[in-house]
C-alpha cells in the first residue's frame, strides 16, 4: 500500500477534480432540478459512513477478544472517519431535504440512524480522549454495542415512520445519472481507504513511540 | 449452571441488603423522578390540559434519567472501598456478577416504576393503569434492556475519570431503540381506542433487543472488566 499510496492519491485528487464537471454534465432530475445533484456526494458519503462504522465495530470486537493492538488502531481510525463522513452526510442531507420535504430535518428511520451512529462515533472519540487510562477497552465496548445497535434503530424507526428515498433508488438510476453516481462512490471509497491507511499508520507510529518512551524510562 | 445463578443471587442479595439499610439510592432516585415529572408538567401542560401522548414520553424519560442516576450511584458505592475489585477477584464467573448487578438494577427501577406510573397516570390524566396487562411487560422488558446496557457501561466506567458525564453520553444513543419501542408501545396503549396489537409488536421488538444486548453484555463483560 505504501508504494501505491502516492499514485492512488493522485488518482483520487484527479477524480475529485473531475467529479464536479461530470456531475454538472449529468441530466437534471425532473422535479428537483439542481438540488438533486447533492445526491452525488451525499449518498456515497452515507455508504462510506455506514461501512466505516461497521469496520470500527468489528475491529473493536477483535481488539477485545484477541487483544490485537493493530485492530484497535483500525477501530480508532474508522471511528474518526465515521465522524468526519457523518458531518458530510448530515450537512449535505438537509440541503436536499429543505427543497424536497420543505424542512431541514425530519426524524425518519435513516436520518435518525445516521444521527445516532454519528453520535456514537463522537462518544467513542470523547471516551478515548477524556476517559483516562484503560479507555481503549471502554471505547471498544461502545463501538461493538453501537454497531449492533444500528439495525435496531433502523427497524424501530422504519416501522414508526419513514419518508427517506429507499435504497432501491441507487441501482435503478437512469443512464446519464448512473455513471457520475458510481464515479463518486468510487472516488469517496478511494479517499476513505487512503485516509484510513494514513490514519492507521499514524496511530501505529504513535504506539511505537509510546513503547520506546516506556522502554527508555525502564 | 446452579453455581452461576447462586453467585448472581448472592451479588443481588448483597446489593439489596446494603440498600435496605441505607435506602439512599431508592430515595434519591425516586426524588429525582419526581423532580423530572415536575419539570415535564411545566412544558407539557398547556392551559391546564396535558398534551395528548405526553404521558408515554414522560414515563420513559423519567425512567431513563433516574435510571442513569441510580446506575452511577450503585457503582460509586462499589468504588468507595475498592469493593468492585474484590468482587472481580472472587473465584466466580464474571458473567454471574454482571447478572447479579443487573437483577439489582432491574429491581430498583421496577420499584421506582411502581410509584412513577400511577403518579403520571393521575397527574397527566392518562389511562395507564387500565392498560396494565400490556403496560407491565412493556415496562419490564424496557427496563431490562436499559439496565442491561447500563449495568455494563456503568461497570466499565468505574475506572474512568469522567464517569459522571460519560455514562449518559454512552448510554442514551445505545438505548435509543428501547426508548422508541417503549414510548411508541405505551402511546399505542393510550390511544382512544387502545391498539393492543401495535403494543404487542413493540413488546416483541423490545424482547429481541433484550436478548441481543444482554447476550452481548454477558459475552463482553469478562474482557471488558479485565485490567
Amino acid at each position: 500500500m505504501r508504494k501505491a499510496f502516492i499514485p492512488l492519491l493522485v488518482v483520487a485528487t484527479a477524480m475529485f477534480a473531475y467529479a464536479p464537471i461530470f456531475i454538472a454534465n449529468a441530466p437534471y432530475e425532473s422535479t428537483m432540478l439542481l438540488i438533486q445533484k447533492v445526491m452525488y456526494f451525499h449518498a456515497p458519503s452515507g455508504m462510506v459512513m455506514l461501512i466505516s462504522g461497521v469496520i470500527s465495530g468489528v475491529a473493536s470486537a477483535l481488539f477485545l477478544f484477541r487483544k490485537s493492538r493493530a485492530a484497535d488502531h483500525v477501530a480508532l481510525a474508522a471511528a474518526e472517519l465515521t465522524a468526519v463522513y457523518g458531518v458530510i452526510v448530515l450537512l449535505s442531507g438537509p440541503l436536499w431535504a429543505r427543497k424536497a420535504w420543505g424542512v431541514w430535518w425530519v426524524w425518519d428511520a435513516r436520518l435518525t440512524m445516521a444521527f445516532v451512529g454519528w453520535l456514537i462515533a463522537l462518544a467513542y472519540l470523547v471516551v478515548r480522549k477524556y476517559g483516562g487510562p484503560g479507555s481503549e477497552k471502554l471505547a471498544a465496548g461502545l463501538a461493538l454495542f453501537g454497531a449492533a445497535n444500528v439495525p435496531f434503530i433502523y427497524l424501530s424507526v422504519n416501522i414508526w415512520r419513514t419518508i427517506h428515498p429507499q435504497t432501491t433508488v441507487a441501482p435503478t438510476l437512469p443512464a446519464g445519472m448512473r455513471e457520475p453516481f458510481w464515479f463518486c462512490v468510487a472516488a469517496f471509497f478511494l479517499l476513505y481507504s487512503l485516509l484510513m491507511t494514513t490514519r492507521v499508520r499514524l496511530e501505529r507510529q504513535r504506539a511505537t513511540l509510546d513503547d520506546l518512551y516506556l522502554a527508555a524510562e525502564d | 449452571m446452579n453455581v452461576f445463578f447462586n453467585i448472581a443471587f448472592l451479588v443481588f442479595k448483597k446489593d439489596f441488603t446494603i440498600e435496605l439499610k441505607s435506602r439512599e439510592i431508592v430515595y434519591t432516585t425516586l426524588l429525582f423522578a419526581l423532580s423530572c415529572i415536575l419539570i415535564f408538567s411545566l412544558t407539557f401542560v398547556v392551559e391546564g390540559q396535558p398534551l395528548a401522548e405526553a404521558a408515554a414520553g414522560i414515563v420513559w424519560i423519567a425512567i431513563a434519567f433516574s435510571g442513569t442516576l441510580a446506575l452511577g450511584r450503585t457503582f460509586e458505592r462499589e468504588r468507595y472501598s475498592e469493593t468492585l475489585r474484590a468482587l472481580l477477584i472472587a473465584p466466580a464467573p464474571r458473567a454471574a456478577i454482571y447478572v447479579g448487578k443487573l437483577l439489582g438494577m432491574v429491581a430498583l427501577l421496577a420499584a421506582a416504576e411502581v410509584l412513577l406510573v400511577p403518579l403520571v397516570a393521575v397527574l397527566f390524566q392518562a389511562n395507564l393503569l387500565g392498560q396494565l396487562p400490556l403496560l407491565a411487560p412493556l415496562l419490564l422488558l424496557g427496563t431490562i434492556g436499559f439496565a442491561g446496557v447500563g449495568t455494563l457501561f456503568a461497570a466499565m466506567l468505574v475506572r474512568a475519570r469522567t464517569r459522571d458525564v460519560l455514562l449518559p453520553i454512552l448510554l442514551y444513543p445505545i438505548t435509543v431503540p428501547v426508548m422508541i419501542a417503549g414510548v411508541r408501545g405505551t402511546s399505542a396503549l393510550l390511544q382512544d381506542p387502545a391498539e393492543p396489537a401495535l403494543a404487542i409488536m413493540w413488546i416483541g421488538i423490545l424482547a429481541s433487543f433484550d436478548v441481543v444486548f444482554v447476550t452481548l453484555a454477558l459475552w463482553t463483560f469478562e474482557p471488558l472488566m479485565t485490567e
